[in-house]
């Protein structure tokens, strides 16, 4: 079935079969490599992406679920050249190892900064907790976050 | 480095003297190149398993050739074109690769700089390098690494006597440099293996057994999604398709419809103590040392008998194993995360029938790895699809329930350790007796190969049950099973299982983590039983190793040991280990909660890891280590029946969430004028051990079995 809905911004369609998952459509037919298949079951976070600007898992959910709506990754927060705050912050901070969970987990960070300007420590963990880090780089994605919110309130760069 | 064990040596490998891995490939130009625009070209054969070592390398080259960062470009390794360093493991990529760039840049360094200078009519001391521009006295222009590029100055075997620079005159070793990588992985660009995208590229699935011991005998009939279609070979089952939904959702399908006969192969996972003092094993001596007793021994007035035990445990990795592998004519092609890529070239060269030198393997970065895991088995899964289907690549993803139930395990053991002191509290005898399946199962080190889908073509390879690595090459089961402490009677020997229910394999830390665990928790006991501090106790046995005592004391200051618990319910231990005996020195502190179930809430960390390449790298290493080894402590024990693994999803296997994470405060021991040693396992063992003595401190029992799960706990009390 044809499916259309807005990706970082911009319109989209594709034929979607339907036993397509929505991480299946973003990363086959749409080309992206942001959102990651870590479990296909909702429990890990590595798929994380914004329905409407809430944060959701992908791998599970139909990819017809997204028609109409607004879909957002980690490819539409930022570029190299005009980061988001928190990507900014997660380099400061060094926050990763592998890497393999942070474009999750900055999808959710973006959508916690987004409904929640000033979280606390304990805010932010809660946040993150839907997300698996298997490396131990969990301390400084929360001092990363924390670092980007203080910088968005600020108005400056993390 | 090892060269006794699994260490492949290059053609040129006669060259012992030479620092680090340059003993195995001396040609300078297979570690780095320069070229005409500017770049310097490192290509090591280590590789990036989320570590952060192409960074460390990068540091290290452009610091000897004082270029700036930006100039480096750091290669993937590949079999062919890089130095075979064997496997990237053991937390010997900085001792073995890092040397060797270090002495391979010095080397090209003089080279160059002798060339110049005699072209300037000066001698080679009177220039310098800014940027990898020469400069004469005065500042003169004297050539490049850039102008030189192509005089081919490098095609040259090392010498090994140029020296590095000096400790003192670094300015960019040392110092903490931000990961290559990770802007790629903030920004969602392709990085990963698994966002390789070939023209004409089919995605394949495996469909798995139901048990580890299943013959296929049948498959129902139906049709399969979009363009899918069905492989088999033997019992291995796959399918293959144009896009990755086909895939998964055929490879659903073709399950439902294999009808297997199963047989139970796997041992009681309530019994795993008993299963190993039962199951056929090799016997032998890791360690005998006695010092003739003197007339005066005071004997034994206090001695402490226990028994530690360790379940499997899943690598976990976030990510699932992926591989690419395209057949064209007569010649394969594989990207592959591996950790060897010679080692996984051999195996696969067994399997296929190939001559190695048809095969390349080129090592692509995967999610986080944390010693032999799938990695090198989905290699051959995707190179026996892509046989079938000549001149497409054929990308091969594993599912979770593949990751966590197929992956090589780390096995269950148990440690029984029987040691004493005498009246003045001073250690007199140490016996240990290992239990377990080896720790090695990697690729290309025995006649048959050990990849997972061998064992179920047809014919069918043996699975080599796995082996144990001599102590001297860092051991397996028997890692940090020698007590770092002075002990005059000292015996300890090990039982390697000869039958593999669960194909088991290297995971970050390999014996240390139950080995260390149990040494600090009888010594702990000891220091209890003969009315001694812990600390100072441990302290009084380690007079010829002053490295292990500072990172204990400064562990001990960072905590203010000893801690009285300020609350019921809270405790703090300590511990201490050298990694492998060889490697660097870690103490952890550990504070626990322990209500219905425990937490631990605080880490105190002090390491010593020599000079340290890149300390921030480092902290992320050995906090990370700790957070996995808290995770381990806490929660991790391999499910399965007697037919098949049954943890094989987060909710079965659970690791540590954000909320569970433990406050982290570390400090480096700074040495820079001292070797570099790796950083990725030293803080497991500690922190496991740690743990367990908060543990006790907090409930007054002494934790026998890992994970430390309330009913765990419960079976300790009992």
């Amino acid at each position: 079935m044809a499916l259309a809905f807005t990706l970082n911004g911009a319109p989209v369609s594709i034929e979607a079969p339907e036993e397509m998952t929505l991480l299946q459509a973003l990363r086959g037919p749409l080309g992206l490599s942001g959102p990651r298949f870590g479990c296909g079951q909702e429990a890990c976070g590595c798929c994380m992406v914004t329905l409407d600007g809430e944060a959701r898992p992908s791998c599970a959910l139909p990819a017809e679920a997204a028609a109409g709506r607004r879909v957002g990754t980690v490819e539409g927060l930022g570029t190299p050249e005009a980061p988001h705050p928190l990507q900014t912050a997660f380099i400061a901070e060094q926050a990763g190892q592998c890497g393999w969970c942070l474009s999750g987990i900055l999808v959710s960070a973006a959508a916690l900064l987004a409904r929640e300007p000033d979280p606390d420590e304990a805010a932010v963990r809660a946040a993150l907790e839907p997300h698996l880090c298997r490396c131990g780089a969990q301390n400084r994605m929360i001092r990363a976050v924390l670092r980007a919110a203080a910088a968005m309130r600020e108005g400056v760069a993390a | 480095m090892n060269l006794a064990f699994g260490f492949a040596l290059g053609k040129g490998g006669n060259a012992p003297d030479l620092p680090g891995s340059l003993r195995a490939e001396p040609r300078l130009s297979r570690w780095l190149r320069f070229t005409a625009d500017g770049t310097v070209i490192l290509t090591p054969g280590k590789v990036e398993i989320g570590q952060g070592i192409l960074t460390a390398l990068a540091q290290i080259a452009a610091e000897e050739l004082s270029v700036a960062p930006h100039r480096l470009r750091v290669l993937p390794a590949a079999t062919g074109t890089s130095p075979n360093e064997g496997v990237t493991s053991g937390s010997l990529s900085i001792q073995e690769s890092g040397i060797a760039v270090r002495h391979a840049c010095a080397e090209a360094r003089a080279l160059h700089l002798r060339l110049a200078a005699g072209r300037a009519g000066v001698p080679s001391g009177d220039l310098r390098v800014e940027d990898g521009t020469f400069l004469g006295p005065g500042g003169t222009a004297a050539g490049s690494y850039w102008a030189q590029a192509e005089e081919g100055l490098l095609e040259v075997e090392a010498r090994g006597d140029v020296a590095p620079r000096p400790a003192a005159e670094r300015a960019r070793a040392g110092t903490a440099a931000p990961r290559l990588d990770l802007p790629d992985k903030l920004f969602g660009r392709p990085r990963f293996l698994h966002d390789l995208r070939l023209p004409g590229m089919l995605h394949g699935r495996v469909v798995r057994p139901p048990a580890r011991r299943a013959a296929l005998r049948g498959l129902r009939e139906g049709p399969l999604p979009g363009d899918a279609a069905l492989f088999r070979d033997g019992a291995f089952l796959a399918v293959l398709a144009s896009e990755e939904w086909a895939a998964e959702a055929a490879a659903a399908r073709l399950a439902a419809r294999a009808e297997w006969e199963t047989a139970e192969s796997l041992p009681e996972e309530g019994a795993l103590a008993e299963w190993l003092e039962a199951v056929p094993a090799e016997a032998s001596d890791v360690i005998r040392r006695e010092e003739p007793a003197s007339a005066s021994d005071p004997g034994a007035a206090h001695t402490v008998a226990a028994r530690f035990q360790r379940p499997f445990l899943a690598h976990a990795s976030i990510g699932t194993c992926c591989a690419v592998a395209r057949w064209e004519g007569d010649a394969l092609e594989v990207w592959s995360h591996s950790q060897g890529v010679y080692n996984l070239r051999a195996d696969l060269a067994i399997v296929l029938g190939l001559d190695p030198a048809r095969i390349t393997v080129r090592h692509a970065e995967g999610a986080g790895c944390y010693g032999h895991n799938g990695a090198d088995d989905v290699a051959l899964d995707a190179a026996l699809l892509a046989r079938a289907r000549p001149g497409h690549p054929v990308r091969v993803a594993w599912s979770r329930a593949e990751e966590l139930g197929w992956s090589p395990h780390s096995p269950a053991g148990t440690v029984a350790i029987e040691a004493a002191v005498d009246a003045e509290g001073r250690l007199r005898r140490w016996r240990s007796t290992l239990r377990g399946n080896g720790h090695s199962s990697r690729p290309g080190r025995a006649a048959d190969p050990t990849l997972l889908a061998a064992a179920w073509l047809d014919p069918p390879f043996a699975t080599p049950v796995a082996i144990d690595a001599p102590l001297p090459a860092g051991g397996g089961a028997q890692r940090n099973a020698v007590p770092g402490y002075a002990v005059p009677s000292l015996h300890v020997t090990m039982h390697r299982a000869l039958e593999m229910p669960l194909r088991s394999s290297a995971l970050r830390g390999l014996g240390a983590l139950l080995n260390v665990w149990a040494i600090e928790s009888v010594m702990d006991e000891l220091a209890e039983a003969s009315g001694q501090d812990p600390v100072a106790f441990r302290l009084r046995h380690l007079e010829s190793d002053p490295r292990a005592a500072a990172v204990l004391r400064e562990a001990a200051a960072m905590c203010c040991w000893p801690r009285t618990p300020s609350e019921e319910g809270i405790g703090t231990g300590i511990a201490v280990a050298r990694y492998k005996g060889t490697g660097a020195w870690c103490a952890v502190a550990a504070e626990v909660e322990a209500a219905e179930t425990v937490r631990c809430r605080r880490l105190w960390i002090a390491a010593d890891v020599g000079e340290a390449i890149n300390p921030d790298g480092v902290a992320n290493q050995i906090e990370g280590g700790a957070i996995q080894a808290t995770s381990i402590a806490l929660k991790e024990a391999l499910r399965f029946d007697r037919m098949a693994v049954t943890g094989d999803a987060w909710e079965s296997y659970p690791i540590l969430r954000f909320s569970e994470v433990p406050a982290v405060e570390l400090r480096l021991i700074d040495r820079p004028e001292m070797s570099p040693l790796g950083a990725g396992e030293p803080s497991l063992g500690p922190t496991v051990a740690a743990i367990a003595g908060a543990i006790h401190a907090a409930l007054g029992l002494r934790p026998r079995r890992l994970p430390f799960t309330p009913e765990n706990l419960a079976a300790d009390m009992a």
